[in-house]
């Protein structure tokens, strides 16, 4: 990650933040509302940063994965029915339920990615093919069986959905607990805790999308699995001269890559909201990818763009929560579709290069033939 | 599907071509129908009952024959946008997004433009005003990707879906405001309808079915004619096979690139304009959802030729048609219809894993699209 890139990625997130605090300063202080600008959008760029991570691992080992969205899509629905089977038909406990929804989330996101290297890396099929099709069998799949299994006929919920069990709950951080006897008295200091406290406060996956992504930079830059998996998307050709078995780190790659956009489909229905709509992810598989080829292709760089992303999405929810302060001669604003054109606009300008040229891996996207 | 066949091939080899060129296809929708109907069994639904009504619903009267073809009508205009983009070598993923803005524009010089001019105009200006300008709509809204990929390598892929989003809240903006209809009893973020003088004429008393249909046939075959008869689609081709030769062949790859997304947004925008003018007579936010991926089954399952994208917009359209008949015979969601259209496209774009199945050698063409994401 260059410094040109990083002033980008602070430039645009001061603006984005800037324009709240001016919307919303004579309602709250300029302090609340950044950290809670800051708290969002950690929270929403959770699903980025952990598409970009299925992405890179998958790119890394040359496989293209445009199939994300899907992947996303398929695993939050069965995760979260998951959840509700556990918890309603063979009378789990919430919590147990809850995790099993969890692990269901990311074995289906790996199921989708084991398809996903059926098609490119064994039958060859052209990748961005590979991946629509499964963007287009996650729709039909779960929109079929969202429809069938809760109200078509011999339903065994009659008809109706169900609750879920509920959501994953934030953890809090003991910031305040330490920080408290320190400030003593002061209203101010104690203040001021709290609010950093707030950013701290994370829920278990977005947390652990975060060390996540540290684990990817170790892992790929720093192991034996790491090197051989940036050689198979490098020059497969040489790789597999030296001994190492292209088809088979392309395979584990994609399928921990399945399994990472499992993760953030778990975000979606088991993390953030606790209930399944068709469609939900709404795009965010493709940003995700827009995130990974701005920070080429590196783990640390992606999860700054997902940040710009979760920012950009952050200023839309907290501009409707001051809808109403909002001067009438912007009141274009008060629309949530036009600060809501953001994150893609910006995705577009990414993408054209402005801020310099991005090297995907040598051997992205071709099929390794022997 | 190669349309060529001199006079030096005999008949057999033409019809053996032939025959290559469908067998895949038909054996990746009976490999669908197939597996479709184990679910429609898991889920405890009877399978023969389900196809029985999909095939009742989509072709058993006149008035299902006539909904067929009306539903066809944008699925060949979309189906041939993506199609003719694969030629060149683009990945068209954005058909919806200029499908909406065809829509929305054609549906504005519809009811609008009487009002701004303060008098009628005969229907023979005002309607191919209205097609044209939600056909150039969608040209344009295809030809900003177009630039993008030309001249700073940003992937068509992520652009077109970016594109979705812009025109789906940029739609909503002028649907929930300026233009929305405003009628009081009014609730849908709609347009008002357009006037008469703009619609397109039904070709029978009493049926949906409208010159639109006719048309669509109609810009397959000028599709056909234009890629494999003049320069432009020889140089959509060739850039479309390899660029690099092209280039030193002396085609102007940048521009070939931009008219390519343009026309093919142009065929998308169609799709819209078509679909406000023939048929709704206004445009309802949240129609075009949907076309974009069906658009890209279809012109896959159609091997990008313009006669294989009619037939498969028919059968797709004949789907979603029986769909409604298959649900009342049956209780079976429509959206069973998606899962089975989803499934096809795999196994046309997974050829090998019907060739497998089916024990077939043959290896025909492949279409490559991904070339990195440097462009």
């Amino acid at each position: 990650m260059d410094w040109r890139r990083f002033g980008l990625i602070l430039l645009i997130i001061i603006v984005l933040f800037g324009a709240v605090v001016l919307v919303g300063y004579t309602r709250s202080s300029p302090i609340i509302i950044i950290t809670s600008m800051l708290a969002t959008t950690i929270a929403v760029a959770t699903p980025l940063t952990l598409g970009a991570l299925s992405g890179i691992y998958c790119e890394r080992a040359g496989v293209v994965n445009i199939g994300i969205e899907g992947m996303m899509l398929f695993a939050a629905f069965f995760g979260w029915l998951a959840a509700i089977y556990m918890f309603h038909l063979f009378g789990f406990e919430k919590w147990p339920s809850i995790i099993i929804g969890v692990i269901a989330a990311i074995l289906s996101g790996g199921l989708m990615g084991l398809l996903h290297a059926v098609l490119s890396v064994t039958y060859k099929v052209d990748q961005i093919i590979g991946g629509t099709v499964i963007n287009v069998l996650a729709v039909g799949l779960t929109g079929f069986l969202n429809r069938q299994l809760f109200f078509g006929s011999g339903s065994a919920f009659g008809g109706d959905v169900p609750n879920s069990p509920g959501t994953l709950v934030t953890l809090h951080f003991p910031l305040r607990e330490i920080f408290n006897p320190i400030c003593g008295a002061s209203a101010d200091c104690i203040e001021i805790v709290r609010a950093i406290n707030t950013v701290l406060d994370q829920k278990p996956i977005a947390i652990s999308a975060i060390l996540l992504v540290f684990i990817t930079h170790y892992v790929l830059f720093y192991t034996r699995w790491g090197l051989r998996t940036r050689s198979v998307g490098e020059h497969p050709k040489a790789a597999d001269t030296v001994g190492i078995n292209v088809y088979k780190m392309r395979y584990a790659n994609v399928i921990i890559g399945g399994m990472m956009a499992g993760l953030a489909g778990a975000y979606f229905t088991i993390e953030s909201v606790s209930s399944f709509e068709p469609l939900l992810t709404n795009g965010r598989g493709f940003i995700s990818l827009a995130a990974m080829i701005f920070g080429n292709w590196t783990p640390i760089g992606a999860w700054t763009a997902a940040l710009v992303f979760g920012a950009s999405q952050a200023l839309n929810i907290n501009m409707q929560l001051f809808r109403e302060i909002i001067p009438p001669q912007w009141a274009f604003l008060r629309q949530s579709y036009v600060v809501g054109l953001v994150p893609y606009i910006l995705t577009m300008i990414i993408l054209t290069g402005v801020i310099g040229r991005t090297t995907p891996p040598a051997a992205d996207g071709v099929p390794y033939e022997k | 599907m190669q349309a060529e066949t001199r006079s030096g091939s005999s008949l057999k080899d033409f019809l053996r071509s032939a025959l290559d060129a469908l067998l895949i296809p038909f054996l990746a929708i009976l490999t669908a129908i197939i597996l479709g109907a184990i679910i429609i069994a898991w889920v405890k639904g009877n399978p023969f009952l389900a196809y029985y009504g999909l095939i009742q619903g989509s072709f058993g009267s006149a008035r299902a024959l006539s909904e067929t073809a009306v539903w066809a009508t944008p699925y060949i205009f979309a189906g041939l946008a993506v199609a003719l983009a694969f030629k060149g070598g683009l990945f068209n993923i954005g058909a919806e997004g200029q499908l909406a803005v065809g829509a929305v524009l054609s549906a504005l010089i519809g009811y609008a433009l009487p009002e701004w001019l303060g008098f009628n105009i005969p229907s023979i200006i005002h309607l191919p005003l209205a097609v044209i300008v939600g056909a150039v709509g969608g040209a344009f809204w295809a030809s900003i990707v177009g630039f993008l990929k030309a001249y700073t390598g940003g992937h068509e892929v992520i652009n077109t879906i970016m594109m979705n989003y812009i025109a789906l809240n940029t739609t909503s903006f002028l649907l929930n405001g300026v233009m929305k209809d405003r009628d009081p009893n009014n609730v849908i973020a709609r347009t008002p309808l357009i006037a008469d003088s703009a619609r397109i004429p039904e070709i029978f008393e009493g049926l949906r079915i409208h010159w639109g249909f006719v048309f669509a046939l109609l810009v397959a075959y000028l599709v056909w004619w234009m890629l494999n008869k003049t320069t432009l689609g020889f140089e959509i081709r060739t850039v479309g096979a390899n660029p690099d030769a092209a280039k030193y062949a002396g085609v102007n790859v940048k521009r070939t690139i931009i008219l390519t997304m343009a026309l093919s947004g142009m065929l998308a925008g169609l799709a819209g304009s078509i679909e406000v003018t023939g048929l709704n007579y206004r445009h309802e936010l949240g129609f075009s959802i949907g076309y974009g991926f069906d658009a890209i089954a279809i012109a896959l399952l159609g091997k990008s030729h313009p006669l294989g994208v009619v037939l498969a917009s028919i059968l797709f359209a004949a789907m979603r048609n029986g769909a409604t008949r298959m649900q009342f015979l049956t209780q079976m969601p429509v959206d069973l219809i998606s899962m089975l259209q989803a499934l096809i496209l795999l196994f046309v774009a997974a050829d090998a894993i019907v060739r497998y199945i089916y024990r077939i050698k043959t290896q025909g063409e492949r279409v490559v699209l991904t070339r990195g994401w440097g462009g």
